[in-house]
C-alpha cells in the first residue's frame, strides 16, 4: 500500500475517535482507554528498542563471535522463539521472585516482550547481514578494514535497508503483543476495555474504540517504517552494483 | 637488496576439496613489472590474484611480499601461519579492481574513495580528499565525484575502482578481469586509465584479463596459465609471436579466432 493510502487510512482513524467522542455512549470510556493506550505505546517503544539491540547483538554474536558467544546467541534466540511470550512473562513476573529477583511489572511487560521480539528480529539482521553481496566484503578487505570497520560503515548500512520492512512486521507483533500485559496487573489499553467492559457490559462502543485505537498505533509504526525505509534507501535503492 | 622480488609465490598450492586448482606455484614478479595473466577458465588464474589479496586461504608454500612473508610470520627462526594483525601489516602495499567493481552503493564515488583512508589510515577528512580529488581527475571523473555508483556507467564505475584502490597509495595494483563486465564500448576508457597507471606510477601490476591486444602492448611479461599451472612464461613479443607449448597454441588459436 502506498504510503499516501496509509495517511488517509490514519488521519480517518483518528478524525472517526474524535467524532465518537462526540457521542455520549462513547466520550465516557475515551479517556480511560486513552490512558491505557500511553501506557501500551510506552511499553511498545521501549520494548522496540531492546529487541533491535538484542536482535543486532545476538545476530552478530553468531555470526562473528568464538564459540561461546555463539552458543549464547544460539541459546537466547531458540528459547525466547520456541517458548509462548505469555509463558516469558509469567516466568518474569512469578517464577524470578522465587529465586529472589523481584522486577516491577513495567520492567518485566518491556523485558519480556523486548527478548521474545528480539530473538525473531535476531533472524532478520543475520539474513540482512548474510544478503550484502560478497563482493562487498572483499572489496572493503582490499581496503584492508578490519572486520568492525568493515561492518560498520560498509555491511551494516546495506543490511539495514533490507532490515527494515521485517522488523515493521516484528514492531507491529510486538505492539500487539502488549495485551499479554494486562495479566501481569499493568492496566494497558486492553485491560482497561476489558475492565470497562465488564463493570458496563458497554461491549459495542468500548471495543469499537480499543479497536480504532490500536490501528491507530500500527498504521503510525507502519507509517514511520516507510519514511525510513524511504530514507534509508536513497541512493542505494537505485540499482545495486553486482 | 633490490634484487628482492615484489612478490613471490613459492610451491603454492590451492585445493578445493580433490580438486587442485593451483600446483605448486612458483612465481616471481619484480619490482615494477607488469604481469599479463591469461588462460582458459578454471585455470587458477584468477585464485593467484585472490590470494595475494589473502581473499583465498592457501593450502602450501609461502606467499612472499618484498621479502616478508604475507601468509606466514617468522616465529623463532620458523614460518608459521599469519594471524590477522600481521596480514594487515603486510596486505597494506596492495589493492585490488574486481571484475564486478564492488563500489559501495551507498556511497558517493568521493566517499568511496575516502572512506578507507580516513578508517584504516586515519587520514583526516581534508587530505584524503584532496587526494581522492586528485586521483578522480586523473581518472576523468571530477565532475562524477557526488554522484552515487548506481547514477555511473560500467566503465566510470570501474574507474571511480581504480582510484578507490589507488587512494591507499599501493606498491602493488591487482587488477581481476576488470573490462569483462563492461560493455565493449567502455573497455577502451578503463583501459586507457591502466595505461597511465603504468607510465606515471611506480606500481608493481598484475592483471588477468582477457584482452590479448592489451596484454601484447602494456604487460612486460605474459604467463599462460592452464590445469593449475604455469604453461608457458615470456615477453609478449615472443610469447604471442612464437608460442613454444602446444596448449598455448591452442589457446592463443582459439581465442584470436573469436576475435
Amino acid at each position: 500500500m502506498g504510503i499516501r493510502t496509509l495517511i488517509v487510512m490514519l488521519v480517518a482513524s483518528i478524525l472517526l475517535i474524535a467524532y465518537l467522542a462526540t457521542r455520549d455512549t462513547y466520550s465516557l470510556f475515551l479517556p480511560g482507554l486513552l490512558q491505557g493506550a500511553v501506557l501500551t505505546a510506552e511499553i511498545t517503544v521501549l520494548g522496540c528498542l531492546l529487541a533491535v539491540a538484542m536482535a543486532v547483538l545476538s545476530a552478530l554474536g553468531k555470526l562473528y563471535g568464538p564459540a561461546p558467544l555463539r552458543w549464547l546467541a544460539n541459546l537466547y534466540i531458540e528459547i525466547f522463539r520456541g517458548t509462548s511470550a505469555l509463558v516469558q512473562l509469567f516466568w518474569l513476573f512469578f517464577v524470578l521472585p522465587q529465586f529472589g529477583v523481584s522486577l516491577e511489572p513495567f520492567a518485566v511487560a518491556v523485558l519480556g516482550l523486548g527478548l521474545n521480539i528480539g530473538a525473531y528480529g535476531a533472524e532478520c539482521v543475520r539474513g540482512a547481514i548474510q544478503s550484502v553481496a560478497r563482493g562487498q566484503w572483499e572489496a572493503a578487505t582490499a581496503l584492508n578494514m578490519t572486520r568492525l570497520q568493515m561492518l560498520r560503515r560498509i555491511i551494516l548500512p546495506q543490511a539495514f535497508v533490507a532490515m527494515i520492512p521485517p522488523w515493521g512486521n516484528l514492531f507491529i507483533e510486538l505492539l500487539k503483543s502488549t495485551a499479554l500485559v494486562s495479566l501481569i496487573t499493568l492496566s494497558d489499553l486492553a485491560f482497561k476495555a476489558q475492565q470497562m467492559n465488564q463493570t458496563t457490559m458497554k461491549t459495542i462502543p468500548i471495543f469499537t474504540l480499543v479497536l480504532l485505537i490500536y490501528l491507530v498505533l500500527s498504521l503510525l509504526i507502519t507509517i514511520g517504517m516507510r519514511l525510513l525505509e524511504q530514507r534509508a534507501a536513497k541512493g542505494l535503492a537505485r540499482g545495486r552494483t553486482a | 637488496m633490490t634484487d628482492r622480488p615484489m612478490v613471490r609465490f613459492e610451491k603454492v598450492s590451492k585445493r578445493y576439496g580433490p580438486l587442485t586448482v593451483l600446483d605448486s606455484l612458483e612465481l616471481d614478479i619484480a619490482r615494477n613489472e607488469k604481469v599479463a595473466i591469461i588462460g582458459p577458465s578454471g585455470s587458477g588464474k584468477t585464485t593467484v590474484l585472490r590470494m595475494l589479496m589473502t581473499l583465498e586461504a592457501i593450502d602450501d608454500g609461502v606467499i612472499w611480499v618484498e621479502g616478508e612473508p604475507l601468509t606466514h610470520m617468522e616465529r623463532n627462526g620458523k614460518l608459521i601461519p599469519a594471524d590477522r594483525a600481521h596480514i594487515r601489516k603486510i596486505r597494506a602495499k596492495i589493492g585490488m579492481v574486481f571484475q564486478s567493481f564492488n563500489l559501495f552503493p551507498h556511497m558517493t564515488a568521493m566517499a568511496n574513495c575516502i572512506e578507507a583512508p580516513i578508517t584504516v589510515l586515519g587520514m583526516s577528512r581534508k587530505e584524503a580528499e584532496e587526494r581522492a580529488a586528485g586521483l578522480l581527475e586523473m581518472v576523468g571523473l571530477s565532475q562524477k565525484k557526488e554522484h552515487y555508483p548506481a547514477q555511473l556507467s560500467g566503465g566510470q564505475q570501474q574507474r571511480v575502482a581504480i582510484a578507490r584502490a589507488l587512494a591507499m597509495r599501493p606498491k602493488i595494483m591487482l587488477f581481476d578481469e576488470v573490462t569483462s563486465a563492461l560493455d565493449p564500448e567502455l573497455v577502451g576508457e578503463v583501459l586507457q586509465v591502466i595505461r597511465r597507471l603504468g607510465s606515471e606510477h611506480d606500481l608493481t601490476m598484475l592483471m588477468v584479463t582477457h584482452q590479448m591486444g592489451f596484454a601484447k602492448e602494456f604487460a612486460d611479461r605474459v604467463c599462460f596459465f592452464s590445469q593449475g599451472k604455469i604453461c608457458e612464461q615470456g615477453p609478449p613479443k615472443a610469447f604471442f609471436g612464437n608460442p613454444q607449448n602446444e596448449r598455448t597454441k591452442q589457446f592463443l588459436h582459439a581465442v584470436l579466432e573469436a576475435g
